[in-house]
């Protein structure tokens, strides 16, 4: 299973091209749509490329829970330890 | 922070497209004389996005039976399906649909929204699955929402990812609702039925196709998709609407299962919500028949769609890869939607423009739905208007 940090930096990877504002350091706290600028469809975007890259289904219901970056780590670990 | 401080982004939205594009919040359909024309913000227009495609809401039959069951029964039923609700054309209609498709059971709704919700959020439940396609109609999502279940997408029409989670979830041994629409009803274009029933059998899932677009216009009897491809005994519940072909509103389910009757007392869109009136259950039981006994009107519906889409191909818009009653011009830059959707307007056509995040990649729609009762000189006229606009 991976890491917390691994986890965290192969979610990065994944949002630094969906994010438009420049220069803007992705960490664990910041807030996928208000601080990141995220809207629903990029959101969908990356949920599918993180289910791809951890060869996972992440379930639609969760998403009301997840508000930061922190919280995507946490589904995304969570979601890999159960397979 | 007030109470309505969230909708600030909405407002700001809403005034972007405002001061580009006036007329598109304030679409009033007024004098409406036929199932293809009406007066729109003063000016007469051709409705081309309406979803009326066998054009029945102005059938005299259907208008009679509506009006005759308006002054026999009332205007309403004022009361549940489970309280006083039931009205013998409910019941009518529910063995009809059920003769139509060839199925045991058929439960009617009041809406086709409503279908979806009371058969999604019923028919699975906690620790149970539902696999949507991606693409599906926001009912459907909204039906998983209200119930129980784990929901997990699949990319649109990409057998390979539905595969790659049926098999993720194998090993849990719970039960797996497959969930998919015959036709889709933004861009048009058809579920690959035989081969998502294939995985449906391998897996042992259970499989819903939402026929709403497809239910008059596809199949040699109308019956969808599914009567299309062949497959009608491998799909356990067909969810549709009498809102498109059958010219009313109401939603119904009809299945093979007969625990689907059980659904009545379990679903609470069912149970709590009003009846159709009699006036739309009558109509949509003649409409019903009228689309069994003529299917000339599925052909012309079809002659139609097919004389649109090669004026527009032949325009080189970026429309889908084959033909559909459901024709939608695909523009990368909003704007530019914007702009056409605003210069057919003027040039009489109206058609739906949809914008993100309704539309799958981002862009904008402008997307035209034909029905059986366009003429041909008015479907030239929509593609002459594209014409001019494109070439412009």
């Amino acid at each position: 299973m991976p890491k917390n940090e691994e986890v965290l930096q192969q979610i990065v990877d994944i949002l630094k091209p969906k994010v438009s504002k420049d220069g803007l350091e992705v960490t664990a706290e910041l807030d996928l749509v208000n601080d990141l600028g995220l809207d629903s469809l990029k959101v969908m975007e990356i949920l599918e490329d993180l289910e791809d890259t951890f060869d996972i289904s992440i379930p639609i219901n969760i998403l009301p829970g997840i508000r930061t970056v922190g919280d995507l780590v946490a589904e995304i670990q969570k979601l890999s330890d159960d397979k | 922070m007030t109470l309505f401080d969230k909708f600030a982004q909405l407002a700001n939205a809403r005034q972007v497209i405002e001061e580009k594009c006036s007329d598109f919040f304030n679409i009033v359909m007024g004098d409406i004389s036929s199932a293809t024309e009406a007066v729109v913000n003063g000016r007469k227009v051709i409705l081309a996005g309406t979803n009326n495609y066998l054009g029945l809401t102005f059938n005299k039959e259907c208008i009679r039976a509506s009006c005759l069951a308006a002054e026999q029964e009332g205007t309403g039923t004022t009361g549940s399906r489970m309280a006083n609700g039931t009205f013998s054309g409910h019941v009518a209609l529910e063995h009809e649909l059920s003769d139509f498709f060839e199925r045991s059971q058929t439960i009617i709704f009041s809406t086709g929204y409503v279908a979806n919700l009371a058969i999604l959020s019923t028919i699975v439940g906690p620790g149970e699955v539902i696999l949507l396609d991606a693409d599906c109609h926001a009912s459907i999502y909204d039906g998983c929402r209200l119930g129980g279940a784990e929901v997990i997408r699949f990319r649109h029409n990409d057998v390979g990812d539905l595969e790659k989670r049926l098999q993720r979830l194998a090993k849990r041994n719970t039960n797996v609702l497959i969930v998919v629409e015959g036709l889709y009803s933004m861009m048009g274009d058809r579920a690959p039925l035989a081969d998502i029933i294939s995985l449906k059998k391998k897996y042992g899932a259970y499989l819903v196709v939402d026929e709403a677009h497809s239910l008059g216009v596809l199949g040699k009897n109308g019956r969808g998709l599914a009567e299309e491809a062949g497959v009608e005994d491998s799909v356990d519940f067909v969810i549709g609407t009498f809102s498109k072909s059958l010219g009313a509103i109401g939603g119904f389910c009809s299945s093979n299962h007969a625990e689907l009757n059980l659904i009545r007392y379990a679903s609470r869109p069912y149970v709590f919500t009003a009846s159709s009136s009699p006036s739309t259950i009558a109509s949509t039981r003649t409409a019903l028949r009228i689309m069994r006994a003529k299917p000339e009107l599925k052909h012309q519906l079809w002659n139609n769609a097919n004389l649109l889409y090669s004026r527009l191909q032949g325009l080189d818009l970026n429309v889908g890869p084959a033909a559909s009653p459901i024709i939608a011009v695909r523009y990368a830059n909003v704007e530019d939607a914007l702009v056409i959707w605003n210069g057919l307007l003027e040039l009489g056509i109206y058609v739906n423009m949809v914008l993100p995040p309704a539309t799958p990649d981002g862009g904008a729609l402008l997307r035209c739905s034909l029905s059986a009762a366009h003429t041909t000189a008015q479907i030239e006229k929509i593609g002459d208007a594209f014409a001019s606009l494109t070439e412009a």
